[in-house]
């Protein structure tokens, strides 16, 4: 009686492995086009996720809650203003926790002194800041102090952190020259992620800019902290209350929602990426495949052999198919883990949380199993029809 | 006669694509526990009546059965078990493995059957050591001559234990003193009961077995 019999899967494997083994270079060789297109997928995936992570634990720490609002324009596209009684009108929305303003001072200039040219304005802006301002935007100070009650009615004024940079200061106690008045720098802000307009400004007290410089003072930027349950709802009343009489000349944002917006325009990026690392691993496939047809003409005599030893065709067929997987799948791991690497490695020098998505690397090893499978089939196939006699004459 | 013939060969006739024909009519009968040497010069159709004999390839026409199986009803993987269990191939090449050790070389003689790694190991050794290789089993190919190699092929050939023993040419790459010592080995086997049939063009290695079986033009001559 004639048996039939299975191979068992250790033995499918084993099989499959002695091809890769023999030639181990030209195993990794090609196993490494997998391993780059897999690695930059994960790396893809995994940066823009640190970088959304980073994002939410930022947001998390400035709060959603910050809402601005600022003039528009008029039905007739002038420029609108802000009454000056709006501040005080939006403190007294029930769910408003904090409310602060900027009003810039116009045709004001910033100077480091009087050497400067004129043109050389630097882009600052000089604004009058209500003296809430820190502690509504959470903004922090690098040096020296805010403004108060008495300093905002003399000369003095806080830079921001790009306003500081461009005039060429990094400590307070010196002089600038302010609308052609002189200013001494009390205090330097760190940058302020939800209103970065205040990192090129250059602020001082409400009194002293309507006293000196001849501030109008109408606000020009209200910023206002809600509570977090009543930020839309607020949001929804803002601009009636600011203006009653011409609530649409007035813009009210949420610059958490800018941020988000800015996240999502990374991820149109990460698409593209993504579709660079997926051409990257069809070209490894394609690279997998070659190896196998290559590995196929070469071991004709290999074959014949095995025929000879009572491999039926479709253990043929299957030892080059797992020859191929494992190729592959060599590949997807080791892409795997270096794109692991990269994402923490870059995550690491940008400060944010290093973030790989378990479903990237699923998928990844997924795609190498499709690709292995795909790349394999072919090259087995011809192996498993090859004539048992004709491999054997090949020597 | 007990049982039916390890090999029958009725009326066979072999011709390629390309209308070569390389044998022509050919019958023969070898009984179980024969020692039998094919001769004939090279396009004698000996090589093809190896292939038949082994199942590696159909006839065109007439009717081929080996150990009582007719191979012409058989499916490919029926065929492919039937070499598995019951035919052992050596060949002039040895066509061994180069990078494994000739533990592993001769185990893949049962990969096929079914055998469960250990015991296709400890079978490898004992055939090993039967062909007088038991001092060099952790030895790969390359380390060994060519007689050496030759034995390896066998070890793997009966460690399966067929009841055929095909050789084609196996002391065509060979010395003459690792060609006998071959022929020797092959002797003791056939000894212990396993039916041999050589495949060689050489003249003084066939006399000197049982029964010769001499081809001309893919004809049974005599």
């Amino acid at each position: 009686m004639i048996v039939l019999r299975k191979m068992r899967p250790r033995d499918v494997l084993l099989v499959g492995a002695t091809g890769l083994r023999a030639r181990p270079t030209r195993a990794v060789l090609s196993a490494l086009g997998i391993a780059i297109g897999i690695a930059a997928m994960v790396s893809v995936v995994g940066i823009s996720a640190s970088s959304a992570a980073d994002l939410d634990r930022k947001l998390a720490a400035l709060g959603t809650n910050l809402l601005t609002v600022g003039p528009g324009r008029t039905m007739f596209g002038d420029d609108a203003y802000l009454p000056d009684e709006s501040v005080a009108m939006i403190g007294r929305i029930g769910p408003v926790r904090q409310v602060a303003a900027t009003g810039a001072v116009p045709d004001t200039k910033a100077y480091r002194n009087d050497r400067i040219p004129a043109a050389e304005t630097g882009g600052l802006s000089v604004r009058a800041a209500g003296l809430t301002l820190p502690g509504t935007v959470g903004a922090s100070l690098r040096s020296g102090v805010w403004l108060n009650a008495a300093t905002a009615r003399y000369p003095a004024t806080v830079l921001g952190a790009e306003a500081a940079t461009r005039l060429g200061i990094g400590r307070v106690g010196v002089n600038v020259l302010l609308g052609g008045r002189t200013f001494a720098v009390v205090g330097i802000l760190e940058p302020v992620p939800l209103a970065s307009e205040l990192d090129s400004a250059v602020l001082i007290g409400w009194p002293v800019a309507h006293d000196l410089l001849g501030f109008d003072g109408h606000p020009t930027t209200v910023y206002t902290r809600a509570d977090d349950a009543q930020v839309t709802a607020v949001q929804a009343v803002l601009a009636a209350t600011a203006n009653p009489s011409a609530p649409n000349e007035v813009e009210v944002s949420r610059p958490s929602d800018a941020l988000a917006a800015r996240e999502a325009t990374d991820q149109t990026f990460t698409a593209l990426l993504l579709g660079l690392g997926a051409v990257a691993l069809l070209v490894g496939g394609i690279g997998v495949a070659n190896t196998m047809v290559i590995s196929v003409l070469e071991r004709r005599s290999e074959i014949g052999l095995r025929r000879s030893l009572g491999a039926t065709r479709g253990q043929i067929r299957t030892q080059f198919v797992a020859e191929s997987l494992l190729l592959s799948l060599l590949g997807g791991i080791g892409g795997g883990v270096l794109g692991a690497v990269v994402t923490s490695g870059y995550a690491v020098l940008q400060g944010w949380p290093a973030v790989v998505p378990v479903w990237v690397l699923a998928g990844g090893v997924g795609a190498t199993v499709l690709i292995g499978a795909l790349a394999g089939l072919y090259p087995a196939v011809r192996a498993s029809r090859l004539s048992p006699t004709e491999a054997l004459a090949n020597v | 006669m007990t049982g039916p013939a390890v090999v029958e060969l009725e009326r066979v006739s072999k011709t390629y694509a390309g209308g070569v024909t390389a044998l022509d009519d050919v019958s023969l009968r070898i009984e179980r526990g024969e020692f039998v040497a094919i001769v004939g010069p090279s396009g004698s159709g000996k090589s093809t009546m190896l292939h038949l004999i082994g199942t590696l390839d159909r006839p065109s026409s007439g009717w081929v059965s080996i150990d009582g199986y007719d191979v012409s009803v058989l499916s490919d993987r029926q065929l492919s078990a039937l070499r598995a269990q019951r035919i052992g191939f050596v060949f002039q090449h040895f066509h061994l493995a180069p990078g494994r050790d000739i533990v592993s070389n001769v185990a893949d003689g049962l990969l096929y059957s079914g055998v469960p790694e250990k015991q296709r190991k400890l079978a490898a050794e004992a055939a090993l050591v039967r062909v007088g290789l038991g001092d060099r089993l952790t030895h790969r190919p390359h380390e060994l001559s060519g007689g050496e190699r030759q034995r390896v092929a066998v070890a793997r050939a009966v460690v399966g234990e067929p009841t055929l023993l095909l050789a084609d040419e196996p002391t065509g790459n060979l010395d003459s003193a690792s060609g006998a010592s071959v022929i020797e080995l092959l002797t003791e086997l056939h000894a212990a009961g396993t039916t041999v049939l050589v495949i060689t063009h050489d003249l003084s290695i066939a006399g000197s077995l049982p029964r010769q079986v001499p081809m001309m033009d893919g004809r049974v001559i005599a």
